[in-house]
């Protein structure tokens, strides 16, 4: 068993493809996904096209540029510049102050702002829309507060646990639970599929190993290796996004050795249905990766997909586990919150092995 | 001499279709065995019952004297495998591998050094030990894997198409390694497509649909089928007319 595992060892840090998989990708993908890929804003460019010209539209301009959402690209002189600004791609929104904006807004109590955005990206443009929406209703309100104390009515609106609309909080969990599954999973099952192409598993089926000893003894070593992985990706959104950890650091730990074992017992299962290396890569790929991606709820919100999507998310473990991930850093939670998504996990946990013992039965008989 | 191997109408379905239909034979002890047989003729089948590989439907089998029922444990203690894909690990030195399948056998590190060290030199490569696989050539190699089979010691070794893919002079250095193997008293349980190879063993009995049809040395059997060669036994027997449902 010793040797077993000593041999595991070998193969992995012998084979620089493995080696490089297994520690490069982990960090270059978390670099990646808290710098590039975020939904924050920062300097978005716009333009201005003030027919006001007075005090008033003059003060909000500079407290959207003010404010580091924004940028002033550049100042537009009629509507006709406003369509070719957006087509030239100068600006991303353009901001539009109605004449007489500060007139109406004493004497009548209301004034028009127009909010134009490039809506080619839906994304970014309803963000931009409701952080310049945002930034004058403040403004609004403060004017108001000086005149006369009227009969008002105000929305306060609290961002709990990421009060800064981190896309980075957001980013690590996932990231976290796509490496956990890239690595445990498709890796153990590349490798048990390489014995079995070379011949290798015929002349360990033959020797008086058990089968679980061949499967742990090839399993093992991914867990270890999993496991520092975790403990990196964890370092790094700790010391270079500002990560919180609010809860406790030993029960995420342990939460994520369930889910690496989860997620080596897939790769057994889908080792047993495969035949060759490339068989188990693809069907890694398909089975575990885009379906983690898309389904689980880290990149596209579960609520907003159609029903039949949210159900087949309900299956799909990574979700649960991101769950887990942010009960415990986000928000500070014990167990008592989350008994019911560890459940599932390890029952997932136990059928996947239960189906890879049967399959396993089934190819000796 | 005493059998080690005993099989007594030895059935083997998968569904409706019969495998092995009746096999019955012994092999004695430090004997040489070909098992021969056209492809899909059962041979791979019966080798694998006979390693616990897998269990038979019916019949009474006994390899190295325990039962293929409920001995696997045992058997597989005292038999090695080298089969047609060889199975050494690439990317391990020469003397990783037999550490490595030394340990699965319960060799001690003591043993393991000893027989490594034994092996590599009757081979005469002692000065390629810590070499990466890789970098060695074919024929070594399946020396190689001849040499990690027969390590521990066993009563029985399968030989499942050793030679594949190897020259001919490769292969006659490789019936050398066997029969100084059967000299120490191990018994070769070998498959084969080359008659030439067939010719090498003292006994071999030949498989076609399921059924042994003929088992004796070669030089009865082509006496009893008025051959020249191996090659001409196996034709007229692989070939023989049969009735088509």
């Amino acid at each position: 068993m010793k040797g077993f595992i000593f041999k595991e060892f070998l193969h992995i840090f012998r084979d620089r493809r493995t080696m490089l998989i297994l520690f490069g990708m982990p960090i270059v993908q978390v670099l990646l996904f808290g710098f590039a890929i975020t939904n924050e804003i920062n300097n978005a460019r716009i333009a201005v096209l003030d027919e006001a010209k007075d005090e008033m539209s003059r003060v909000i301009t500079d407290k959207m540029t003010s404010s580091g959402y924004f940028e002033l690209a550049t100042v537009l002189q009629s509507r006709d510049e406003i369509e070719s600004a957006f087509k030239k791609g100068q600006v991303k929104m353009v901001v539009v102050f109605e004449p007489d904006f500060s007139s109406r807004f004493v004497k009548e109590g209301q004034a028009a702002v127009q909010l134009i955005a490039d809506a080619s990206d839906p994304n970014t443009a309803g963000l931009l829309t409701n952080y310049a929406s945002a930034i004058i209703r403040d403004f609004a309100m403060n004017l108001q507060d000086q005149q006369k104390p009227p009969i008002q009515l105000r929305t306060e609106t609290t961002m709990l646990y990421n009060p800064e609309l981190k896309g980075v909080f957001m980013f690590v969990p996932g990231t976290i639970t796509i490496l956990l599954m890239l690595i445990s999973a498709m890796m153990t099952s590349i490798s048990i599929a390489r014995e079995k192409e070379l011949g290798t598993m015929e002349v360990l089926l033959v020797s008086p190993l058990k089968p679980w000893q061949i499967i742990s003894g090839k399993v093992v070593p991914y867990i270890m290796l999993s496991f520092i992985n975790a403990l990196v990706i964890l370092i790094l959104s700790y010391t270079v996004f500002g990560m919180p950890m609010r809860g406790s650091l030993i029960l995420l730990l342990l939460e994520s050795i369930l889910f690496i074992v989860m997620a080596l017992s897939m790769g057994i299962f889908i080792s047993t249905v495969s035949k060759t290396q490339q068989q188990a890569m693809l069907l890694s790929m398909f089975v575990l990766m885009l379906p983690t991606i898309l389904l689980s709820g880290f990149i596209f919100p579960i609520a907003n997909m159609p029903l039949p999507l949210q159900w087949l998310s309900h299956i799909m473990p990574s979700k649960w586990f991101i769950i887990i991930i942010k009960q415990i850093m986000l928000k500070g939670l014990g167990i008592a919150y989350f008994w019911k998504e560890t459940l599932i996990l390890a029952g997932m946990t136990l059928l996947f092995v239960g189906m890879s013992v049967k399959k396993f039965n089934i190819r000796l008989a | 001499m005493k059998p080690v191997i005993e099989v007594h109408n030895m059935v083997k379905k998968f569904g409706d279709f019969v495998a092995n239909d009746n096999l019955t034979f012994s092999v004695n002890q430090g004997e040489i065995f070909g098992f021969l047989g056209a492809n899909g003729a059962g041979k791979t089948t019966a080798m694998k019952i006979l390693c616990g590989l897998s269990k038979p439907s019916s019949g009474v089998i006994k390899v190295a004297g325990f039962d293929v029922y409920k001995q696997t444990e045992q058997i597989k203690r005292n038999i090695g495998y080298m089969s047609q894909r060889f199975s050494l690990y690439n990317d391990l030195t020469v003397r990783e591998n037999f550490r490595f399948y030394g340990g699965i056998y319960g060799l001690s590190g003591r043993q393991i050094k000893d027989q490594t060290d034994k092996l590599l030199s009757r081979l005469g490569i002692i000065q390629s030990a810590d070499k990466v696989l890789r970098d060695i050539p074919l024929g070594w190699k399946q020396k190689l894997a001849f040499s990690v089979a027969v390590m521990h010691k066993p009563t029985i070794v399968f030989l499942d198409e050793p030679t594949g893919g190897v020259d001919p002079v490769t292969r006659r250095q490789f019936w050398e390694l066997i029969y100084e193997s059967a000299n120490e008293g191990i018994t070769v349980f070998v498959t084969t497509h080359y008659m030439d190879e067939a010719e090498y063993c003292e006994r071999v009995s030949i498989m076609v649909d399921g059924r042994i049809e003929a088992l004796d040395s070669p030089d009865q059997l082509k006496k009893t089928y008025k051959s020249a060669s191996m090659n001409e036994v196996f034709l007229k027997l692989a070939r023989a007319p049969k009735v088509v449902i």
